[in-house]
């Protein structure tokens, strides 16, 4: 008997049709844009809604390889460079914040006291809700968006890494004392190593939020960046360059996301089992 | 409490000459109690195997050796002074969860060494130590698989790893909780010999919790039955849960002499396998506290009784 090669729980879609699957999706995608695109032109010329591929080809080859008169800087790269010191800052101090914080938390009763019920409280606050406050404490440079992308995500990874913890079962702990580790020891060479991979995990889900904040705090107050762009052009209706920095967000969002899981396959490989 | 000793002439000395004194030792949960006036001295080098219907409470007890949990009243002392949390004076092997995934099997075992010292220090002795450990492996047969982690390993080769593991870190007793439970049959016979092997040149002293009888009878010099089917003066209908006592302490064989595979074949084996069944594990069966067969010479028991209720804050 044959198992079926679409349909039901038992299908075995095969190499071949597996990879026709995947690329199906993006095609439709790509083809609607291109009829609705070639019939919207068709009718105006200058329609900005819909630009052709050769107008965002072009107006990308403008802003990566021309540099601004006042500047000198070529804006495509200048945005991109920005934008990603922004992420990279805010994420990594979330990520370095929350697993110190988290594991220490689901180690130590007292600090679980003390902490826990004050970290809950402050990962509902909204973070855009106090971006006008960070703007005003911290000015509207570099710190106040480094810090809202920070904000945006260290609760979440704080709360993440403090469940992965308590989930570790607790005779590794005694183990690791019967073997004369001390209580640093424990949480530091014992318990932290197993959390790694899990909070690599979970800043990978976390950079979409991270993505967020930072467009969100870039469109209200900057003067480079990939947000700041995408917001600058609006007023233009410039779509043949807002959809090109939309993909390049997506293609760099992607590739970090990928790069991430490989890293823990490769790193870890006790991990994914 | 009231004290009054019985079974041996000179407590004292009883608790200087051994590694492990367990005396008036209740444990209670809120109001139900669990283990109710166990008093047990190990001597070194002893292979003391424990069993009992399940929900006993040995492994209550074993937790209470290591120090993952205290005692709501009574005294656990090694080699004289009272325990603390758990430290390296006492090595654990559990069912699972004894090896850290994170670790190749190898590392595993250095791990206890490499804890315990400064990098440089450790930088210094790694090489002695690996060869020590790979010396181990070889003779569990392990030696290919030194670079494994513990998914890659089958559950008896984990076991022999998590065996060698705590033997590597020198404890002065090493506690098994149901360690071969989670192994077919096969597996379970070859890591049984290869424990005795490295118990009979170690002069270790084990505590061995088991559920199998069997296993039990077969492997240790001493034999303790943890019960709560018995009978005494107490109504039972005012209790709310029975706690369980020594009911059987036997003599098996001495210090240092693991018992040959065969003796599992005779009928002397069987007759000791049924009485304790019977004595222990039958809840029809309730012998009153008089009558427990505690035969081994260093068993006591001490009359004392338990005002009850709260765990000491």
């Amino acid at each position: 008997m044959k198992y079926p090669r679409l349909f039901g729980l038992h299908a075995r879609p095969g190499p071949y049709l597996h990879w026709v699957l995947v690329a199906l999706p993006f095609a439709f995608m790509i083809c609607a844009y291109l009829i609705s695109s070639h019939k919207m032109l068709a009718e105006n010329p200058n329609a900005k809604l819909l630009p052709s591929v050769a107008k965002m080809a072009e107006a990308t080859a403008r802003l990566a390889t021309e540099p601004d008169p006042r500047t000198g800087q070529y804006p495509f790269w200048q945005d991109t460079v920005s934008s990603l010191q922004r992420l990279g800052m805010g994420i990594v101090s979330a990520a370095i914040v929350g697993l110190l914080l988290g594991i220490n938390m689901a180690m130590f009763p007292g600090l679980n006291s003390l902490a826990r019920a004050f970290v809950t409280f402050l990962s509902i606050i909204p973070p855009l809700a106090v971006l006008p406050v960070l703007f005003i404490v911290f000015g509207v440079d570099e710190t106040a968006k480094v810090i809202l992308i920070f904000v945006g995500s260290v609760f979440v990874i704080t709360r993440d890494i403090f469940l992965a913890t308590l989930a570790l079962p607790k005779e590794q702990v005694t183990k690791a004392l019967s073997l004369g580790a001390s209580q640093l020891g424990v949480v530091y060479r014992v318990i932290l190593p197993q959390v790694m991979p899990r909070l690599f995990n979970t800043t990978r889900l976390t950079l979409g939020a991270a993505w967020l904040f930072l467009i969100a705090a870039e469109a209200i107050a900057s003067t480079e960046g990939l947000g700041y762009r995408i917001y600058l052009m609006r007023r233009y209706m410039a779509m043949d360059v807002i959809l090109p920095y939309v993909c390049w967000i997506t293609l760099i969002g992607y590739t970090l996301d990928l790069g991430l899981r490989l890293w823990v396959g490769w790193r870890y490989p006790w991990y994914t089992k | 409490m009231v004290h009054e000793v019985k079974g041996v002439n000179d407590l004292e000395k009883l608790k200087t000459g051994s590694i492990l004194h367990i005396q008036d030792v209740y444990k209670a949960y809120g109001d139900n109690l669990i283990l109710d006036d166990i008093d047990l001295s190990i001597a070194p080098g002893e292979f003391c195997a424990v069993v009992g219907p399940s929900g006993c409470g040995k492994s209550t007890l074993l937790r209470l050796i290591l120090g993952q949990e205290r005692t709501t009243t009574g005294q656990v002392l090694l080699n004289g002074s009272p325990i603390g949390s758990p430290d390296k004076d006492r090595g654990i092997v559990y069912q699972k969860y004894s090896l850290f995934p994170n670790l190749r099997a190898l590392d595993n075992i250095l791990f206890g060494h490499r804890l315990r010292m400064w990098p440089w220090q450790w930088g210094a002795r790694k090489k002695e130590l690996t060869e020590k450990a790979m010396v181990f492996l070889r003779r569990a047969g392990m030696e290919n698989h030194s670079h494994k982690y513990p998914h890659q390993l089958s559950g008896g080769q984990q076991q022999r790893v998590a065996v060698i593991q705590a033997l590597f870190s020198r404890p002065k007793i090493l506690l098994m909780d149901e360690p071969f439970s989670a192994l077919d049959p096969g597996a379970r016979e070859d890591m049984q010999m290869f424990l005795l092997e490295l118990w009979e040149e170690s002069r270790l002293t084990i505590f061995f919790v088991t559920h199998d009888l069997e296993e039990a009878a077969y492997m240790g010099t001493r034999l303790v039955a943890l019960s709560q089917y018995y009978s005494d003066e107490r109504d039972p209908a005012e209790l709310k849960k029975i706690g369980a006592k020594v009911v059987v302490d036997l003599h098996l064989r001495e210090i240092g002499q693991a018992a040959s595979p065969q003796v599992k074949t005779t009928a002397q084996f069987g007759q000791l396998i049924q009485d304790i069944r019977r004595d222990a594990f039958d809840p029809g069966y309730r012998q009153h506290v008089k009558d427990f067969s505690l035969n081994h010479p260093h068993s006591f028991y001490t009359l004392s009784s338990y005002e009850g209720g709260e765990e000491p804050t």
